[in-house]
């Protein structure tokens, strides 16, 4: 939450940032790390000395379409860097999630955050995620030291891979002043096929039919009865989506071979392009659970367990990433929540709710991740207690 | 090129570290004899050898973290080595540490189609992985040309790439989990067949470590779904700048191949002279496209970007009639490496990634350098993801050419960085490119790296004198700043 006694800085150079930082560290105070603000309540926001806003880096510095290739500042908002693509016919193929209305922020998503989050939407399963498209970085680390790592080209692997460490340590190892990303070519068109009324260990099984036949299915997500039910889509049965992507004749040729791999899977419906846009957009910003008073997890499981994860839980659940990812709305104890998605093979991230947001991790592992930490913020300047221990 | 001088104590003791770890890995599992040792002197990078103290092939991950426990406890430094085809040095040994190889880590351990994963011990070859999935429909992305001998376990230190990234990516792309062993002995998993994992990415760090932060002894990869219909593309250029052009607008057009390999006129000649793959040897440039899933994406495709090929003027277009002579199509250039060998004793590959668009500025740079070091130069491109190979011939018996072209070289990659792009697109730093890392990094940026190697591996045992052109002892990286240029550690040898 925004404590309103703290001081906000918003530097408008890299050089700023790093003086920010170093100045913070020497007199043993605190930051909390923000670009559009909209993640802050995740984890119950961090109890910093100070805010470091990143609205005032916020430009495109370099865009070249045909290297496939864009770097920027980080506080540059998501949607006017979706539009200055699109422009291009291309597109993020990571298909970010705003989740301001989820999170009910005020502000707007910004790349930096969306990086440091490691956010990826539907087309995660088949384009890969945030981090797989974060080629280069030019950032500040919890010393003050301001490092590169990475490059701007596609294809690089010259010293540690750092922008990976960094896509999903929510601002606890360094401060962003420069990223560079992969953009693709967007997909000339898509559709999306529905079927109805299948209860999850079917749906589960759909999805997997779909995803492990030659289509390139882009996208598969399954809405159960009661989350169907509520805006914005409104039907009275279960919905499973598979999305289809790229030139006209391709996705009208996959289209007829995925309802043949279907078969047995009831009555199947055709979202066209528009219809379909809009659908998954629904699906990436979790609409279904906009409006609950009860907290949100998202536990991300081996995809053909996801369906498990629903039934381990009281609750109310929508799978995406053929099931691989599985946005629970629920009133268990997190701790049951968090062992639940452990049993499973994987873990969960309370998302909005109050308590500590991200899974303790254990043993050797934890004790790796907080040698990391150190190597980067020795002195726990950048957003403490984050990611809890680390 | 130097490494760090051998620590002669280190080294007296060869007798004794032989036995202990005889007693940790038994049976064949430790090599110490000289004979036995040769095989492992060298990795893909040929021109630099060393005989390590001992070689120990152990078979499970108790006797890795076992093994690592009591060189971290005995201060003996450990190289990881896969197959050894590092074109990098990245499995070159050291004359006071010993080569862990993980050879007989070869099992494919579980196929799980329904989470589309398999887990594998790092020794399996990266073919293997395919071989085993294919019949059921489905293969393993990355596809280095070494892929018939090189581990995944390899590919995995290196972050291999190969000719499918464009679309497919590299091994980071590819991989879902793993475990490793820490110096320590510590046995940690990162990641699992999920899309990601608690905590921070440290499996994205791990992978492309080149064998210094942990070894692996499992790991999980990715597999897809074969598409249904693969087809290639030759198309033959009166310049290179023509067919950089045509790569620029099949990309403007959307589309991205799975395959999109460019060669110049040496490299073309050479594998035709080789492999008779039927290259057009007349032309300047010649790409290899391949577009692959459905078949009527295929048709459609192919006969997109044969209209822009067209549209620039092509001299030869040629689409695959068969699968048979698809693969002939790519058989020229999955051999061109082997090609350039028969026309010159010896030849070194380079790995440079450049921005697309500079290509002409770049091929023009290097033929002006080749004439001025007096050395032949041929020219293999990933074309749509800008990964230069130029090879340079030399001889090795003709004093000064190893040098000269080591020379030629560093300045090939000095001019990529220099147009904006890396030094290595996809072999790797090893040693070769190690002096190098300053032309792309400043002090700064490589003590924060190497700071991440002390919270892997605090005491720099694991495959020092890789990668860091300096090394930095952990304790004073903690403390000191370090600042562009500045010889931080004058005590300590720059080699």
């Amino acid at each position: 939450m925004l404590d309103v006694a703290a001081r906000t800085e918003t530097p408008r150079t890299a050089a700023e940032v790093a003086e920010l930082v170093a100045e913070a560290g020497a007199a043993g105070r605190t930051l909390e790390v923000v670009g559009g603000g909209t993640k802050r309540a995740i984890g119950g926001g961090a109890a910093a000395d100070g805010v470091l806003s990143l609205a005032g880096l916020a430009k495109v510095i370099d865009y070249a379409p045909e290297e496939l290739v864009l770097t920027a500042q980080p506080g540059v908002k998501l949607s006017a860097l979706e539009k200055l693509v699109a422009a291009q016919g291309q597109m993020l193929a990571f298909e970010p999630p705003h989740l301001t209305k989820l999170l009910g922020a005020k502000g707007q998503a910004t790349l930096g955050g969306v990086l440091g989050a490691n956010l990826s939407g539907p087309r995660r399963l088949r384009a890969g995620a945030a981090r797989d498209h974060f080629l280069g970085l030019q950032a500040v680390t919890g010393r003050g030291e301001l490092i590169r790592a990475g490059g701007r080209v596609v294809k690089n692997v010259t010293g540690y891979d750092l922008p990976k460490l960094v896509a999903g340590s929510w601002g606890t190892l360094a401060v962003l002043t420069e990223v560079t990303v992969k953009v693709l070519p967007a997909p000339r068109t898509e559709l999306t096929l529905l079927y109805f009324g299948l209860d999850e260990a079917r749906a589960g099984e759909a999805m997997t039919r779909a995803l492990n036949a030659p289509v390139d299915v882009s996208a598969a997500a399954h809405l159960p009865e009661k989350t169907a039910a509520r805006p914005p889509l409104k039907v009275e049965m279960a919905v499973t989506a598979l999305r289809l992507e790229g030139f006209e004749a391709s996705v009208a040729a996959r289209a007829e071979q995925l309802v043949l791999a279907l078969k047995g899977c009831g009555r199947v419906e055709q979202l066209d392009a528009p219809h379909s846009r809009e659908f998954w957009a629904q699906v990436r910003e979790v609409e279904a659970f906009h409006k609950d008073p009860r907290p949100l997890w998202r536990i991300s499981v081996p995809p053909a367990v996801g369906w498990r994860a629903g039934d381990a839980l009281a609750g109310e659940a929508l799978y995406d990433w053929g099931g691989g990812l599985v946005w629970l709305l629920t009133e268990a104890e997190p701790a049951a929540v968090q062992a639940a998605a452990r049993a499973l093979g994987g873990h969960a991230t309370l998302y909005r709710g109050n308590g500590p947001a991200f899974a303790p991790l254990e043993g050797p592992l934890a004790a790796l991740t907080a040698r990391v930490k150190a190597a980067f913020d020795p002195k726990g300047v950048l957003n403490p207690g984050r990611m809890g221990a680390g | 090129m130097r490494m760090p001088l051998p620590d002669a104590a280190l080294m007296a003791r060869k007798a004794e570290i032989v036995r202990a770890l005889k007693r940790l890995v038994s049976g064949e599992g430790v090599i110490g004899d000289p004979a036995g040792l040769v095989p492992f002197q060298s990795d893909g990078l040929s021109a630099y050898r060393q005989t390590p103290l001992a070689v120990v092939l152990p078979e499970t991950t108790t006797q890795v973290s076992a093994v690592l426990a009591w060189c971290q406890a005995n201060g003996v430094k450990v190289v990881p080595r896969g197959a050894g085809t590092s074109l990098s040095g990245g499995a070159l040994p050291l004359q006071d540490g010993i080569v862990l190889g993980m050879a007989k880590f070869n099992r494919i351990l579980e196929v799980d189609y329904a989470n589309r994963c398999a887990v594998v011990q790092p020794g399996v070859t990266n073919l293997a992985i395919t071989a085993a999935v294919e019949a059921d429909g489905f293969y393993y992305a990355p596809d280095p040309s070494s892929q018939i001998a090189c581990t995944i376990g390899g590919n995995v230190a290196e972050n291999s790439g190969g000719v499918h990234c464009l679309k497919y990516g590299l091994t980071t792309n590819n991989l879902l989990g793993c475990e490793i062993v820490l110096m320590s002995g510590e046995v940690v998993r990162l990641g699992g067949k999920g899309f990601d994992a608690a905590g921070y990415d440290l499996l994205g760090v791990v992978t492309g470590s080149e064998g210094l932060l942990g070894v692996v002894t499992e790991v999980t990869v990715r597999l897809l779904a074969k598409p249904s219909a693969a087809r290639a593309l030759l198309l033959g250029f009166g310049s290179v700048e023509t067919a950089g052009a045509t790569v620029g607008d099949i990309i403007a057009a959307g589309v991205i191949p799975a395959g999109l390999e460019m060669m110049d006129q040496p490299a073309i000649v050479a594998a035709e002279a080789f492999v008779h793959a039927g290259y057009p040897t007349d032309c300047a440039a010649l790409l290899i496209v391949e577009l692959d899933g459905p078949e009527a994406e295929c048709v459609e495709l192919c006969a997109q970007v044969c209209d822009l090929a067209q549209a620039r003027g092509a001299s030869c277009v040629r689409t695959s009639g068969s699968e048979a002579e698809r693969l002939a199509f790519w058989a020229g250039r999955k051999a061109a490496f082997p090609a350039v060998g028969r026309i010159s004793p010896d030849y070194y590959c380079m790995d440079g990634t450049i921005p697309r668009r500079q290509l002409p500025h770049v091929l023009t740079r290097i033929s002006e350098m080749a004439a001025d070091y007096g050395l032949g130069v041929a020219n293999v491109f990933h074309a749509g993801d800008g990964n230069l190979h130029p090879l340079i011939l030399y001889d090795a018996d003709k004093p000064g050419q190893l040098e000269a072209a080591e020379a030629f070289g560093a300045d090939i990659l000095k001019l990529c960085v220099a147009v904006g792009g890396v030094l290595t697109g996809e072999h790797g730093v090893g040693v070769e490119k190690r002096d190098l890392m300053g032309e792309m990094f400043s002090e700064t940026d490589l003590a924060c790296q190497q700071r991440v190697k002390c919270a892997f591996d605090p005491d720099l045992l694991l495959n020092p004198g890789k990668v860091f052109p300096r090394l930095h002892r952990c304790a004073e990286l903690g403390r000191v700043h370090v600042r562009r240029g500045a010889v931080a550690f004058p005590d300590l040898p720059r080699f």
